[in-house]
């Protein structure tokens, strides 16, 4: 059973993104991406990692996705991009090179059996299991995750604000609050 | 049976997509789609080594990299938003001003 | 008595190095006065400590260790003995006479200042040269007076090469150089010997050294001997290394006086006299040396009767001169030679000087046929050239007649006919082309106002300066009897065998005889004024001679042109193509190499993408081969 739903998840989340990278369609390559990460969320749930999954699915899916959506509003999306014609023979041997890299690296521990599991917890099921680990063992990551998570918001806000085209130096065009030191009756 | 050895090829061959993406794409958009991709293969195989031996370790560095993605997808979407406007274009070919 | 001969040594180098601080201004008396009051003050130090060193013996003094390396220690060691007060006090003595009268012959010289630092430091190098105890302050004296010699021959630098019919066309700068370059090719020989010695001996020291003489092999002292002679040929111009001296006179005269009769060129005979122990050890060689000297004295000797230039006939007389010094030394009797040396010299710079003062009159013509009947402006030139002919010629009882006819009477008593003969032939010739030179300068028609010249006397400052090495020229010979006894405490005494004692009164006869003959001829054929006789002119022996045996062209041809050819060819081929090529290869490979690592930033975010993928994928690979490895 699990082989069977490995294997269809493993096709399909290849198939998606191999649509989102070859595509030249920006609505075709952001929906397969969608489409993608919810396969993944499956994979995950898997693996026995249920709260990663329903994490994946809000947070990736729903939040991110949304983003990409309403960017890709903003940008003219009809527009057709022409991609260079790079050496593409070139682009593609790097990356199955890099997959074969990574895979030896990977599973090199794993096949010489070489870790050891350290934050080990039974019982519990995988919810209550994350929570003890990650509001003890993992504490200041958490902390300061949320911290960058507030200071990307500041920046999304900053950076795509309306106001923000010109400075704030120049904003006042009668020069209102300039300080001239003393002698104001000199123009 | 499942080993742990077909999670980290999936793995592997998601991440290689991601990268040919990565190299090959000049509008910067579909750029960070496939910045996602490679995200998100990090991710199974965290996962996946995680569920394997008990250790939740994999799962914590998992959650702390969607985290991390959703933070960079707003700061990036901001200045792409910046330069578009400066622009009127989103072609990676135009941004060769660093040009040495 | 330490202080008196550092007195000595020092006072020339303070009054070179004052001169100097004026070398750059225009010109100032001062400098001479205070140059030539300096080289009194060592004058009269020299003097002192000859009185000294008469009745106490020698004065040493080790100014201060120099190298200490190991086994080699050589100190700034100076002691005076005999040889040295002689050859102090006739340097000295020479040496002030010249800059007093240098200030007037340097009168509109541009260069004034510079003239007498240079003239001073010279002094200077002469006298550690004769005031050093070991070898190495020797040579330090050799390359002293020999870089001083340079500098004052080549010191109209400027002057370009001017072609006379008189001299080959030679530029001062040229003199100098060849001058120069003759010398070293000589110092290589000393420094083989100097190596030598220390090699076999330990120490440099002459005592040293002498008293390990008789411990030595006798093939190893002869190498040292013929080695430590090519150096003194070199400096005193034998035979083959004799033609810088005739082109030297392209320096200023006061120049010629010093350097080249009295001093610098006499710095090889004092080497041989110095190391007196080591030639008594290798009789070969100082035959050689006897044989050598006398050939060259008739070989400059017959050059001398042909030519024109009123310097250069003195200049060859010199050459002709240290060849009797160097036959009486190679014969053994040293002290002879040093007493030639020193009589030589005094009459020698007179001869010099009075040339000097023609010259000035003449501004600076040289050529003796243009001259004549000079005389009548010039009496008291005429008096001391005459004076100082008559002690060239060795004439009774000038200085000449006593030294000449010793040597010639050591020949003699040596039983080596040849060399008697070959040295009083060349008695009559001297006789004859001085006078001739004294005559056509002086004496019959007066041809120089057939180019408009108007010759007049020098200031009488300058003939009063004259006048003491005038007064030796005369008196020297008398001193021959007290110089032995002085000089032969530390030389080898030389006495004449009884035969000789009884039959010299005939060999003084007959070569006053020939000397007077000589003069007489010259008399005969030159007071009256100058006949040119075209045939004769034209002979062969006489082109022979006035080409110098065509020596210098054989010189230039055989040695200078191939290796000017060499050093052209080393430069284009080897320095130009391939050492410059190397260097320049190595820095455009780099600067090529940075071109095109230039191209990779180009600012293309994709490009940028790829080269990171490749890195990442080299050092995945190399991080994978490292642990397959390790």
């Amino acid at each position: 059973m699990e082989q069977i739903a490995f294997y269809i998840f493993s096709v399909l989340t290849i198939g998606l993104f191999l649509v989102t990278v070859l595509s030249s369609n920006v609505l075709y390559a952001m929906t397969s991406l969608a489409a993608g990460m919810v396969i993944i969320s499956g994979l995950f749930f898997l693996v026995g990692a249920d709260f990663l999954g329903v994490v994946q699915l809000v947070v990736y899916v729903g939040a991110i996705m949304a983003l990409y959506s309403f960017g890709m509003m903003f940008f003219d999306a009809t527009k057709d991009i022409k991609e260079k014609n790079t050496n593409s023979y070139l682009v593609f041997a790097l990356g199955g090179m890099i997959a074969v890299m990574f895979v030896v690296i990977f599973s090199a521990p794993v096949i010489g059996e070489n870790i050891q599991a350290t934050y080990f917890v039974t019982g519990a099921t995988n919810p209550q299991a994350v929570g003890l680990i990650l509001f003890t063992k993992y504490l200041i990551p958490f902390e300061v995750a949320a911290i960058m998570l507030l200071v990307a918001m500041i920046a999304g806000i900053i950076l795509a604000g309306k106001k923000m085209d010109d400075s704030l130096t120049t904003r006042d065009e009668n020069h209102e609050e300039d300080t001239t030191f003393g002698l104001k009756d000199e123009k | 049976m499942i080993g742990l050895n077909e999670y980290l090829i999936l793995s592997g061959i998601l991440f290689s997509i991601g990268l040919v993406g990565v190299l090959r794409r000049k509008n910067l958009l579909m750029l960070f789609f496939a910045t996602e991709i490679m995200l998100n293969s990090a991710n199974i195989a965290f996962a996946a080594i995680s569920g394997h031996y008990g250790d939740l370790s994999g799962q914590m560095f998992a959650f702390f990299i969607i985290a991390v993605a959703a933070s960079e997808v707003a700061v990036g979407l901001g200045l792409l938003i910046v330069l578009y406007k400066k622009q009127g274009t989103l072609d990676l070919d135009n941004l060769a001003v660093m040009k040495g | 008595m330490e202080n008196l001969l550092y007195i000595a040594l020092f006072a020339p180098l303070v009054g070179s190095l004052f001169a100097a601080l004026f070398g750059m201004t225009p010109k100032n008396l001062i400098t001479g006065f205070v140059t030539s009051g300096l080289l009194f003050i060592s004058w009269l130090a020299s003097v002192l400590l000859l009185i000294h060193v008469l009745s106490h013996g020698t004065v040493s003094a080790n100014m201060m260790e120099w190298i200490g390396a190991g086994d080699l220690t050589i100190d700034f060691g100076f002691a005076v003995d005999a040889i040295t007060a002689v050859m102090m006090v006739v340097v000295t003595t020479v040496s002030t006479v010249v800059h007093i009268y240098s200030i007037g012959y340097m009168d509109h010289d541009k260069g004034f200042n510079r003239f007498f630092s240079y003239l001073s430091a010279f002094v200077f190098s002469m006298m550690i040269l004769v005031m050093s105890d070991n070898f190495a302050g020797l040579f330090i004296g050799w390359e002293g007076v020999g870089v001083c010699s340079w500098l004052l021959i080549g010191f109209w630098y400027h002057k370009a090469d001017v072609g006379t019919d008189v001299n080959p066309s030679i530029s001062p700068s040229w003199a100098a150089n060849e001058a120069f370059i003759m010398n070293r090719i000589a110092d290589l020989g000393m420094l083989v010997g100097i190596f030598l010695i220390y090699w076999n001996v330990g120490s440099l020291n002459y005592n040293v050294f002498f008293d390990a003489i008789p411990s030595l092999d006798n093939g190893l002292l002869t190498s040292i001997g013929i080695a430590l002679f090519i150096g003194a040929m070199g400096k005193s111009a034998q035979f083959p290394l004799h033609t810088w001296l005739a082109d030297a006179m392209e320096g200023p005269t006061p120049v010629s006086a010093l350097i080249h009769a009295a001093t610098m060129v006499t710095a090889g005979v004092y080497l041989v006299i110095r190391a007196n122990p080591l030639y008594d050890a290798i009789p070969n060689v100082a035959i050689f040396i006897a044989y050598l000297g006398t050939f060259v004295a008739i070989f400059a000797a017959s050059m001398a009767l042909v030519n024109r230039d009123l310097k250069r006939i003195i200049a060859y007389s010199t050459l002709s001169q240290l060849g009797y010094m160097f036959a009486a030394a190679g014969l053994g009797a040293y002290w002879v030679a040093l007493f030639h040396l020193a009589a030589h010299a005094f009459f020698k710079a007179l001869l010099f000087l009075g040339a000097g003062n023609v010259m000035h009159a003449m501004h600076d013509e040289l050529d003796i046929f243009k001259m004549g009947g000079l005389k009548k402006v010039m009496g008291g030139t005429y008096l001391y050239m005459g004076l100082a002919s008559l002690a060239l010629a060795g004439i009774f009882p000038l200085a000449g007649f006593f030294s000449k006819d010793t040597i010639l009477e050591v020949a003699i008593n040596e039983d080596t006919y040849i060399i008697w003969f070959t040295l009083w032939v060349t008695a009559g010739l001297t006789a004859f082309y001085s006078f001739r030179q004294v005559f056509l300068t002086f004496s019959g028609n007066e041809r120089y106002k057939e180019i408009g010249a108007h010759p007049h006397e020098m200031p009488t400052f300058v003939l009063v300066a004259m006048a003491p090495l005038a007064i030796l020229a005369v008196i020297f010979g008398f001193f021959m009897e007290p110089f032995n006894e002085f000089v032969t405490t530390i030389l080898p005494s030389y006495e004449m065998s009884h035969e000789t004692h009884h039959i010299a009164w005939f060999f003084i006869i007959i070569t006053t005889l020939i000397a007077l003959s000589g003069i007489f001829y010259a008399y005969k054929k030159y007071a009256s004024g100058l006949i040119r006789d075209k045939e004769l002119e034209s002979s062969f022996v006489y082109r022979l001679l006035t080409n110098q045996y065509y020596i210098p062209a054989l010189y230039n041809n055989v040695i200078a042109k191939p290796y000017k050819e060499i050093s052209d060819m080393l430069w284009n081929k080897v320095d130009m193509k391939i050492v410059d090529t190397t260097v320049d290869g190595i820095a455009h490979f780099f600067f090529n190499n940075g071109d095109r690592t230039r191209r990779m930033q180009s600012g293309n975010l994709s490009h940028y993408l790829n080269w990171m993928g490749f890195g990442a994928v080299a050092l995945m690979l190399f991080a994978v081969i490292a642990s397959m490895i390790g």
